[in-house]
């Protein structure tokens, strides 16, 4: 029985006649193995049962720290009187590299700002998540959220709206 | 007559109850050894998983493939599955207790055991599919190879116990002491052929996912395939209870034979400890196999019958040599 070419410090001891007579008996070699994964069976379910130190974290009850800076499911802000921040003034959507954004503009009501959006989309679908459109918006109103878990039943639903946008 | 009708019913009925148990044991052991916690959704623990699996398998589409022998495909899984359950009509579950004392008890064992392969050959043939082809091919020449190593263990075996019969082998360990400490060689050549035997890792050839697919089974769906699934821990499990009987003293406990009291009408509660005995012999080995599974990688298929036919048939000869000799001293 040859085995695969070591490489490195092992490499003078390949030579099918070079192994010592335990070695190829294998049985040695089982057992520790054996040994080994015994110690991993029993270990783990000490830490299970003991604290929630395991490497698992059980998904829905548990969940991983989002790291900062993540960047997950788009929202657009609010003002302090609760108006959408937003201007339409479509740096987003000439930013956006996969053109997942439409806009369509309309006069503002109020005096502050010349537009507001009168429809404002996102194609989760199509977007690549990059976070372009909130490095170019200049009234900080559209972010990047940690939400992660975007799930949808039909493609309709992941065409965002601007009130879906808003709410979150 | 009714008390036979219960026997059959009750062993059979606890080797079939083994298996899902086996089945979620192998999944949750397989978890712990890769640090990770196994199915543990359904039920406590994990413990209803079985009852939704075999739910799932029932309702599952059956698929025979254009170009299968229809007959064949339909026949192989149940001659994997019938062999494998057979084999436990003889085994002594406990003192004087077994469905059906042959008188060649052993050798019906062994030969029934391995006819599983016949299923395997014919389900992989008749797939028509070549990773089910060359599954079924791979299968039949290991069992075969093993069954050579297996042979010549048993007659060391029987050498030393002068018996065929399964109880009188349990007797007489029950008398002079475990095969496993009077003939360790064999039990290690049995063992290493049983891994063979029921295609389980590191000899699981037939299946190996890595190259085969899923081997002689890739084409078999729903309850066909649970039949498969079923012979194959009902072989696993009857290997398990064959070791356990022809060198762990069968239902021989432990601590000290006059545990069971004389054997007879009034023994109720001794003949209980029997089963018991060899119950937890045969659960410790179903771990056992279990435990190898998740330590070994697979053996490629020259180092397969390399090992059956240049190591373990020599040792199995070797070893009659050396019973024939220290058996002639003795006497």
């Amino acid at each position: 029985m040859t085995m695969g070419r070591d490489t490195g410090e092992t490499a003078q001891r390949t030579g099918p006649g070079r192994r010592s007579l335990l070695e190829r008996i294998y049985l040695p070699a089982v057992i520790r193995g054996l040994v080994n994964t015994l110690g991993h069976l029993f270990k783990i379910q000490l830490i299970t049962k003991g604290s929630a130190k395991g490497f698992t974290v059980e998904y829905p009850e548990r969940r991983m720290p989002v790291r900062r800076g993540y960047r997950g499911e788009h929202r657009l802000k609010k003002d302090a009187q609760g108006r959408e921040k937003c201007v339409a003034c479509m740096m987003c959507a000439t930013a956006c590299p996969s053109h997942c954004i439409r806009i369509v503009g309309e006069e503002a009501p109020w005096p502050d700002r010349d537009s507001r959006p009168r429809i404002f989309e996102i194609d989760l679908l199509r977007c690549i998540y990059c976070g372009m459109c909130e490095e170019a918006c200049p009234c900080d109103a559209i972010e990047l959220t940690e939400t992660f878990n975007i799930v949808a039943t039909s493609r309709a639903e992941k065409l965002y709206t601007k009130e879906r946008l808003l709410e979150g | 007559m009714v008390a036979g009708t219960l026997k059959v019913l009750l062993i059979y009925g606890a080797v079939f109850g083994l298996v899902p148990i086996a089945v979620l044991a192998e999944r949750r052991i397989a978890g712990f050894i890769q640090n990770r916690l196994g199915p543990n959704r359904v039920g406590p623990q994990g413990l209803l998983q079985p009852v939704a699996d075999v739910i799932k398998l029932l309702f599952k589409e059956e698929i025979v493939p254009a170009g299968a022998d229809r007959l064949l495909y339909l026949l192989g899984p149940f001659l994997v599955f019938a062999p494998a359950a057979f084999a436990f009509a003889v085994m002594p579950v406990g003192r004087g207790i077994q469905i059906a004392d042959l008188g060649v008890g052993v050798l019906f064992a062994v030969a029934v055991s391995s006819f599983s392969v016949y299923g395997i050959v014919l389900g992989g043939w008749a797939s028509n599919n070549k990773w089910s082809l060359i599954g079924g091919l791979r299968s039949s020449a290991q069992i075969v190879s093993y069954e050579v190593a297996i042979g010549l263990a048993l007659v060391s075996v029987l050498m030393t116990t002068g018996t065929v019969h399964m109880q009188g082998i349990v007797e007489e360990q029950v008398d002079n002491g475990w095969l496993l400490l009077r003939q360790p060689l064999a039990f290690l050549i049995f063992l290493v052929a049983a891994f063979a035997e029921t295609n389980r890792l590191p000899f699981d050839l037939p299946e190996c996912e890595a190259e085969l697919v899923a081997g002689y089974h890739t084409e078999y769906s729903s309850m066909k395939f649970a039949l498969f699934f079923l012979g194959e821990y009902i072989a696993l499990i009857t290997a398990s209870a064959l070791i356990a009987t022809l060198f762990l003293g069968g239902w021989d406990p432990v601590v000290s034979p006059g545990l069971l009291g004389p054997p007879g009408q009034a023994a109720f509660w001794g003949d209980l400890v029997s089963v018991a005995a060899f119950s937890g012999k045969v659960v410790v080995l179903v771990f056992f196999f279990i435990w190898v599974r998740w330590t070994l990688p697979r053996f490629r298929y020259d180092q397969l019958m390399a090992l059956g036919w240049k190591v373990l048939v020599p040792l199995g000869l070797a070893n009659i040599f050396l019973s024939a000799i220290l058996g002639a001293f003795e006497t």
